[in-house]
């Protein structure tokens, strides 16, 4: 844990500075395609309880299997988390009555969970880098959902999700900022989106996160905290941060204290609200559950899901760092996204050659990834090749054409030519620049000639080559080398 | 033949094969039975017509000679295994209407391998009791006549839905035990928590054994303490209990605690010598209190096998007394679990309430009964914030000391343990638990251990006591030993002489 506190990361109260303190649970479904115990299909959207096993309903006399699959995916997720492996596990039963739990209890792992300790290294801004510790990650099932809007007298149940298995990953009480909280899920998902564990889909409730808030003065020890369940977006986790901060700084610069309690954050009204406090929790009754044998496997079975994963974010950022070097930035702009990394590097390498990083990232984290926010996809999704980023690239690079002119070649692949091939495209359009240093010369001195006013001008003052540039490039339509008009405006004109 | 009812599951087995028999007028003379003893209220649900079309479907099949195991044999079904669109509800009012749309993987072992089903059968609700008093559909009566009564009063007596006066066939598995005993069956599916199978058969004469912990699957059983429960026959004799178990055991995938260990016959265990097995005698089953006739009985059942060529060896299993509490602090908490879906949300009775909370309260209040209650709310504050350490917790460590002890008693060489199955012969219904529950739960006293430490126990019939009603003796074995369970508890069944079961009064 961070214990000395960093200025810049202070509130200011009316009393004082404060300190941000913040510890999140996120509950991440697992991708698989049946249920962490009953062969149900995971299915987003079918119709309500079509999706439901005699296990998931809780009729009389069924018991659970795990499902290896979801077992996989902790581990996987471990992994990506550099957190303990447990090669012994237990499951536990959290007992309570509600209708969209058929079984009256949760299974979950209370006492010894699949992950242990481990961390998440997270880009907060280009310049700040933080190490979040991670908890535990354990295994649980999801509750049914119950619908209160379909006749007016009665609620509904519909147990798809009933039974579906989530990851609940629980970070150390590292964050000290709504920035850093929301750097940390979005890293979070990153790595879940790399392993594959989980979609990361915000909008269907398939990553949610509790966040545990609490301020306290730089140095003292931690407040008591307050959990706000169930956010689920990263600007909404962002705002509630901000927002219970704030709400308890002024509590207790008013003198009061912090109850502890369960809190929800109305986004609409940008406000938290109790739920209900310490003296009301429940009283879960743990206890393991008694169908279920202790979960164990041997190293091998860890080392096998460890070969078979993929290059992690750290890991590509630091490798596009070294090989391509790329600035840091850059670099982690492009692994956020798997696809968009991927896709980087077919372009960077396209054709077996490999051309100018740097040009290519620029071209890819700038108007690609611009069209991409656009039109709502990510840059993979585009229409737009690697390769035509790659013939872009080189177009610029063994001087075609100019940077002003690729950005019109750009346009023309995004509205007019979609699948063209760029070298096809500016060889067609006449859009190659002017390197012939005869046809440049000729319409260097043709203005010469022509103003030589603007020339006496020039002589005495050399920032006004400017003018002369721009007539130049005027008269070749824009496709003259513009290092080639430079340098033989400046020998023609003796400045 | 004539009356097909008094053969033992082998005899009728052989009868069938030997086509001296079909299996129709097997089933039919044993329908015939079921509905002249309704009065004894072992069968809370006959099958008839799924009986007979069993029975024909079996009959077809020996006539192709490709009779299973079990081909055409009647058997009963305890009402806590699922069985397909037939009634099954524990004998609990909760699972008021409840027909599953599955059947248990035991009962459909039964049925794969030819068995006929008569019906289901009577039993403390839950499986919580050892009278068969908890039942929602009344008690059960044995066919053994009271000491000093006649049949005539018997039937007065049997008319009255309290059936006071009458001998309780034990429980849980109460109507099991009492259709066996009273040949309304071959034999029966019957299921053990802390004594459930043998209590019942000490209790009516008749062998019942409660397998090795994962020997049965539990998948379709309803749960009462799912660390405990486990499926186990009851019928008339030794040999008919080890075909009965090869047909149940075996490993289900869908029971993650099952065990994949290959299925033994167990029928050729029975008579198999049992020369140079080492038996323990406990000496801390020596209870205070326990009347004397129960203590000749273990001393005939140890001369009996040492006449056998059995060694006997006198151990010791330290932790035994603290066996009772600490399984009524485990057995309930689970139990408080695996009760809690029964909520009037999916299945079964609902009793509509102001809000939710007032529905799940009506509901329970009206589908529980007393004991399942009482248990529902021990185990609730066994597992409570603050109470878990103090109970569950040490609890559980009793349970490992008390498998400690048979297991360094195993490892010192001891084959199987003889004990008494239950510290008195059968009691009156009602005669006991009505002031204090710990009475009732003292019957358990020499079963739940078994049950704790995971073993195999079998309670055979040993004699009878003065007043003339049957006692039996209770072999434990080492995990996965039910075949010499089998071996050892024919020597007494052969030494004791077949005590004759109740001649017919109702």
């Amino acid at each position: 844990m961070n214990t000395h506190a960093k200025p810049s990361k202070l509130i200011k109260g009316a009393t004082g500075d404060w300190e941000i303190v913040v510890g999140m649970e996120i509950h991440a479904q697992v991708n698989s395609r049946s249920k962490l115990f009953s062969g149900a299909s995971t299915a987003f959207g079918g119709d309500p309880n079509s999706h439901v096993s005699l296990v998931d309903a809780a009729m009389p006399g069924m018991l659970p299997v795990i499902n290896e699959e979801c077992v996989k995916q902790a581990v996987r997720t471990g992994l990506g988390l550099k957190a303990r492996i447990n090669n012994r596990s237990t499951f536990d039963r959290k007992n309570y009555f509600y209708p969209d739990l058929p079984q009256g209890y949760q299974i979950s792992q209370f006492k010894s969970p699949i992950v242990g300790e481990g961390e998440v290294i997270v880009d907060v801004s280009p310049t700040e880098q933080i190490t979040v510790g991670i908890e535990r990650l354990h295994l649980e099932q999801d509750a049914g959902k119950s619908l209160h809007d379909q006749s007016p007298t009665d609620s509904f149940v519909d147990l798809n999700r009933s039974g579906v298995a989530l990851m609940e990953i629980v970070s150390k009480p590292d964050i000290r900022s709504a920035e850093e909280a929301r750097a940390y899920v979005t890293k979070l998902r990153t790595i879940l989106r790399y392993i594959g564990s989980c979609d990361g889909d915000m909008e269907k409730g398939n990553l949610r996160a509790d966040v545990n808030v609490s301020v306290r003065r730089p140095g003292d020890g931690l407040g008591t905290r307050c959990e706000i369940k169930n956010v689920n977006s990263i600007r909404f986790i962002g705002q509630a941060v901000e927002t219970e901060a704030r709400r308890q700084i002024a509590i207790l610069e008013d003198g009061g204290s912090i109850n502890q309690e369960t809190r929800l954050f109305d986004p609409a009204r940008g406000e938290t609200r109790a739920m209900r406090s310490k003296e009301e929790a429940h009283d879960y009754r743990y206890f393991p559950d008694p169908d279920l044998l202790p979960l164990e496997f041997d190293q091998a079975f860890v080392d096998a899901l460890a070969a078979g994963l993929p290059e992690l974010p750290d890991a590509k950022k630091a490798r596009f760092m070294r090989d391509y070097g790329l600035p840091a930035y850059d670099a982690g702009v492009l692994v956020a996204d798997r696809e968009t990394a991927d896709y980087y590097e077919a372009a960077v390498r396209h054709g077996g050659a490999t051309r100018d990083a740097k040009i290519v990232a620029n071209w890819v984290t700038g108007d690609i990834a611009a069209y991409a926010n656009s039109i709502g996809v990510g840059v993979a999704q585009t229409h737009i090749t690697p390769a035509q980023i790659a013939g872009i690239v080189d177009l610029i690079v063994d001087g075609s054409i100019s940077g002003k002119i690729a950005k019109d070649l750009l346009a023309i692949i995004i509205a007019e030519d979609k699948s063209g091939d760029p070298r096809a495209i500016v060889e067609a359009r006449g859009m190659k620049q002017v390197t012939d240093t005869g046809a440049i010369e000729a319409a260097v001195v043709a203005i010469i000639e022509a103003n030589p006013d603007k020339v006496a001008q020039a002589r005495a003052k050399p920032t006004m080559l400017g003018w002369f540039v721009g007539q130049v490039m005027k008269q070749t339509g824009g496709k003259a080398n513009p290092q080639a008009v430079n340098d033989l405006l400046k020998s023609k004109l003796g400045i | 033949m004539t009356d097909p009812t008094r053969l033992t599951l082998a005899e009728a087995r052989d009868a069938l094969r030997a086509r001296k028999l079909s299996a129709g007028e097997l089933t039919r003379a044993h329908l015939g039975a079921v509905e002249k003893a309704r009065a004894l209220n072992a069968y809370i649900v006959e099958t008839p017509e799924k009986a007979l079309a069993m029975a024909e479907a079996s009959d077809a099949r020996l006539a192709r000679g490709e009779a299973g195991p079990l081909e055409g044999l009647p058997i009963g079904v305890k009402d806590l295994y699922a069985t397909e669109g037939v009634h099954t509800q524990a004998c609990s009012h909760i699972l008021d209407g409840f027909k599953p749309r599955y059947e248990s993987t035991v009962t459909s072992q039964l049925w794969r391998d030819g068995a006929v089903m008569l019906g289901k059968l009577n039993m403390d609700e839950f499986a919580m009791g050892s009278a068969n008093e908890t039942s929602y559909y009344g008690p059960v009566a044995s066919p053994w006549l009271p000491p000093n009564r006649d049949a005539d009063w018997a039937r007065a007596a049997l008319a009255d839905p309290g059936k006071k006066g009458l001998l309780t066939p034990g429980g849980s598995s109460g109507g099991s035990a009492s259709a066996v005993a009273a040949h309304l069956c071959l034999a029966a599916t019957a299921s053990d928590t802390g004594g459930s199978i043998r209590q019942p058969a000490a209790f009516t004469g008749t062998v019942g054994i409660k397998p090795t912990y994962g020997r049965c699957s539990r998948w379709g059983m309803v749960a009462f303490a799912s660390s405990l429960d486990q499926a186990g026959p009851i019928a008339r004799t030794t040999r008919d209990c080890a075909i009965m178990l090869g047909s149940m055991a075996g490993h289900d995938p869908r029971d993650a605690t099952s065990v994949d260990a290959p299925v033994p016959d167990y029928e050729a265990a029975v008579g198999r010598s049992i020369k140079g097995l080492r038996i323990g005698i406990p000496r801390e089953y020596r209870i205070d209190g326990m009347p004397a006739e129960i203590e000749a009985l273990w001393s005939r059942g140890v001369e009996w096998l040492r006449a056998a060529g059995a060694e006997i060896v006198d151990i010791s299993l330290p932790h035994t007394r603290h066996a009772l509490p600490a399984y009524y602090i485990v057995a309930p908490a689970e139990a408080s679990s695996n009760l809690a879906r029964y909520d009037g949300v999916r299945y079964g009775l609902r009793v509509p309430g102001r809000d939710i909370a007032d529905m799940y309260e009506q509901t329970r209040r009206a589908g529980f009964g007393a004991e399942v209650r009482r248990r529902v709310m021990i185990g609730t504050y066994v597992l409570s914030a603050g109470y878990y350490d103090a109970y569950y917790v040490r609890a559980q460590k009793i349970r490992t000391l008390i498998k400690q002890d048979f297991e360094k008693v195993y490892a010192d060489g001891v084959d199987a343990i003889l004990t008494p199955a239950t510290p008195s012969a059968a009691f009156g219904i009602g005669e006991k638990g009505s002031a204090d529950p710990v009475e009732m739960y003292l019957n358990d006293v020499f079963t739940v251990t078994v049950n704790m430490a995971g073993l195999p126990g079998i309670a055979v019939p040993a004699g009878l006591s003065g007043d003339g009603l049957p006692l039996g003796l209770q072999i434990i074995g080492r995990p996965f030993g039910e075949e010499t369970l089998f071996s050892v508890a024919e020597v007494i069944e052969q030494s004791a002489g077949r005590s004759p079961l109740p001649a017919r009064w109702w």
